[in-house]
């Protein structure tokens, strides 16, 4: 198959995440978008590595997992924070950082 | 060892007991840091005679021996080096320096012995003495003005030790403020001189001058003369820069003594004397120096007659035998000047010690009007006061009179208008001998005041309540004001050791120079002079016995005058003040240097600061400056803030659309 199948499809899921993470108000399927996000991405850069043949690529995507993980963890601990506090769980209702 | 090391070893000792003292307070005792400093200024002073026996051991053309520790810059026209100049002029000014400060320190061992800060005393006073040391031993401009500055750091340091008496920290200040003005015109001095010969090192400059580097440009070298005369007079405490000297006064009598005698305003002549082949080609400066010399003998004398501070006396005698200093090395009497240098450290320590054990024996108290009768209760301290005293006036055979009348001998020599600068510097000599022996009369003789009357009893007068001498205010003993002890010579060792040994030397150490008999100094310090014109400058036969008897006489008249004034004739003092209203107020109001300084410099100052904070401050800095920025900030984040809106997903967008944004430009480049 040829490459631009990949890409496609990648570009597809990432405006996907993109438009979920700007248009949804709750933090949990902001945190989902974000990981659909990183995941076109990987598709991209595995799609990328095959075409080349090097491994380079696919260790990237391990490593962006990874990150992925990280950023999970926190995101969803955030989360369960604001809960506990019974704050709303919209993310436009919490602007305290207004300027 | 080498000449050189044995210099370098003087300036190690010293350092190494300001070191010691300064990091060990803690752990040293008042009586381990007494010891240890003067064993350091001790274990100098032996490295200063070394010094002078391997000198001595040089062929008399080779004795100007230059050492170089490391340099720290050499390019074209700056040579900055950590050097030092060994010759006769420097190895004599150490051993003086560090001999009579060694007998100071072992004076202060008991003098201070109940100060609170003790260990702090003494890591000072071993910095004076090595900051002496630098300004002496200095082979360069640089290393000079470096000693230089460090004696003005360590007498503001010294003179306010009593750090909770405010006279005592004012009288600091104005020393260090003053002294300042000095160091200011040192450095453009050296300036002055060092843009037309390209070399900081001192026989190089010399070379260079002599060579003719500011045929010229005689008018820069006058000017640099004149500059470096500024710092001399500060330093040596001549008129218009001498008011911090009086007020130093408020540091302890060691302190004083140290000031006064051995080090500080020795400087000075010690500048001119070693500057001696520039001022020989700017003769416009040395003249300057000759008038201000002899013009500071006259006022100082005349303003000791009518102080009534013991140790301002002093103070004021110091400054006029300064003046004889000055005015002999700047008219070129270069050997009479550092004779009478050595002769006035020894007299002058010795006053003030004396001094330092009536004030002693008056529980602090320093006037004049208070005491009485001394002579019976301290017999040792009135023999020292008058071996001190005879000296000073110049009775011969002490040593006062030789080194006096070689002066002016010497300075009767230079003919023309410098007879008469010779008649009044017998006028000056006549003064001395009036003053000193009035502060001698009215100390020790009369009716005995009740602290002697005590003392005779044995019983050492102690104040209830310990207050400030100048200002009556009341003080504690702790840390910042004197110790609650009071001591006298009589009952301390170590003051009796210094003093005894300070009071021999005052009165054989004429006999090194005695005219028609031998002349040590003018030869040892010759190989440093050889190339003055003034070295043939030699007053006839004539002239110098007429010196003799004329400086015997005007002493012995001097002291008939106080005697009589003040004990053949008690209470005629008070007929003489009326008599001579209007010079007694002059005289007792310091001929009003302090006001006159007061209405020149520091008014006008204080004023165009006031207006300068009114005007400038306020308006330029306050308001343009710091208000103007902090409005344009304020004003450029007033902007920015409506940004930050604090939703999230718009920061999402703008994200997304700034990367979006950045592949688009991508793209299109590419493409």
């Amino acid at each position: 198959m040829a490459l631009s199948w990949y890409l496609v499809v990648s570009a597809l899921i990432f405006c996907i995440g993109a438009a979920g993470v700007i248009v949804r108000r709750n933090p949990l399927v902001i945190l989902l978008c974000l990981e659909l996000m990183l995941n076109a991405a990987n598709l991209a850069l595995i799609a990328f590595s095959r075409m080349w043949g090097g491994m380079d690529g696919q260790i990237f995507a391990l490593v962006v997992m990874v990150v992925a993980a990280c950023e999970v963890t926190v995101g969803l601990g955030l989360i369960v924070a604001v809960f506990r506090r019974r704050l709303p769980i919209d993310v436009d209702e919490l602007r305290e950082l207004q300027g | 060892m080498t000449t050189t090391t044995w210099a370098w070893l003087v300036l190690a000792f010293p350092l190494a007991g300001t070191l010691v003292n300064g990091l060990g307070y803690r752990r040293l005792g008042g009586r381990g840091a007494g010891a240890i400093a003067t064993l350091a200024i001790g274990l100098a002073f032996a490295c200063a005679v070394g010094a002078f026996l391997s000198l001595q051991s040089h062929g008399a053309s080779h004795r100007q021996l230059v050492s170089s520790l490391w340099d720290y810059a050499l390019t074209a026209g700056v040579d900055a080096k950590l050097s030092i100049l060994v010759d006769p002029l420097s190895v004599y000014l150490a051993l003086v320096v560090t001999g009579v400060s060694t007998l100071i320190h072992l004076y202060s061992v008991a003098y201070m012995r109940s100060d609170r800060g003790n260990a702090r005393y003494f890591a000072y006073l071993n910095f004076f003495v090595f900051s002496m040391l630098v300004l002496v031993w200095a082979g360069n401009f640089l290393l000079l003005i470096v000693g230089w500055a460090f004696v003005g750091a360590a007498s503001y340091l010294l003179i306010s030790f009593w750090y909770r008496r405010g006279t005592a920290t004012r009288a600091g200040i104005k020393a260090f403020v003053i002294n300042v003005v000095g160091d200011v015109g040192l450095v453009l001095g050296t300036f002055f001189i060092l843009r037309h010969t390209g070399t900081l090192d001192f026989l190089s400059t010399f070379k260079q001058v002599d060579g003719g580097a500011f045929d010229a440009h005689h008018g820069a070298l006058v000017a640099g003369c004149l500059l470096l005369l500024v710092g001399a007079f500060a330093k040596s405490a001549q008129i218009p820069l001498h008011t911090w000297l009086p007020d130093a006064m408020e540091g302890p009598t060691p302190v004083s003594a140290l000031i006064h005698a051995a080090t500080m305003v020795t400087a000075g002549v010690y500048l001119i004397a070693r500057m001696h082949p520039l001022f020989e080609h700017a003769p416009a400066a040395a003249d300057v120096g000759a008038i201000v010399g002899c013009a500071t003998l006259l006022i100082a004398g005349t303003i000791g007659l009518a102080m009534t501070d013991i140790k301002r006396v002093i103070a004021y005698s110091t400054m006029s035998q300064i003046g004889y200093m000055i005015m002999a090395v700047s008219a070129g009497a270069y050997a009479a000047g550092l004779f009478h240098l050595m002769t006035h450290a020894f007299f002058k320590a010795l006053l003030f010690m004396a001094a330092g054990s009536i004030i002693g024996a008056m529980a602090g108290n320093q006037s004049l009007d208070r005491m009485g009768g001394f002579r019976k209760a301290m017999p040792f301290t009135f023999g020292c006061f008058v071996v001190g005293g005879l000296a000073l006036s110049g009775v011969p055979p002490f040593s006062g009179f030789f080194s006096k009348d070689e002066i002016l001998a010497t300075v009767g020599a230079r003919g023309g208008w410098f007879d008469a600068l010779y008649v009044l510097g017998y006028v000056g000599a006549f003064l001395t001998a009036v003053y000193t022996w009035r502060m001698i009369f009215r100390a020790f003789l009369g009716e005995p005041c009740p602290e002697a009357r005590e003392l005779e009893h044995g019983h050492l007068a102690h104040a209830d309540v310990p207050t400030n001498p100048a200002t009556g205010e009341e003080e504690d003993t702790d840390v910042g004001f004197p110790g609650p002890e009071h001591v006298i010579a009589e009952r301390a060792p170590q003051m009796k050791v210094a003093m005894g040994v300070l009071a021999v030397l005052a009165t054989v150490g004429g006999f090194v120079q005695v005219p028609f008999v031998d002349d040590y100094v003018t030869k040892f310090l010759d190989p440093t002079f050889a190339d003055s014109k003034y070295v043939h400058l030699q007053p006839s036969d004539s002239l110098i016995t007429f010196g003799l008897v004329l400086g015997t006489v005007i002493a012995l008249a001097g002291i008939a005058l106080a005697h009589r004034i003040w004990v053949a004739r008690p209470g005629s003092a008070a007929a003489w003040r009326t008599r001579f209203g209007a010079a007694y107020a002059l005289f007792a109001g310091k001929w009003f240097f302090d006001e006159a300084l007061d209405l020149l410099f520091v008014r006008p100052a204080a004023a165009f600061g006031a207006f300068a904070q009114r005007t400038f401050e306020r308006v330029v800095v306050e308001g343009a400056l710091v208000d103007g920025t902090t409005g344009v900030v304020r004003a450029g984040s007033q902007a920015v803030r409506a940004i930050q809106t604090g939703l999230l997903r718009y920061y999402a967008a703008l994200l997304l659309m700034g990367g979006v944004g950045v592949v688009l430009y991508f793209l299109v480049v590419a493409s």
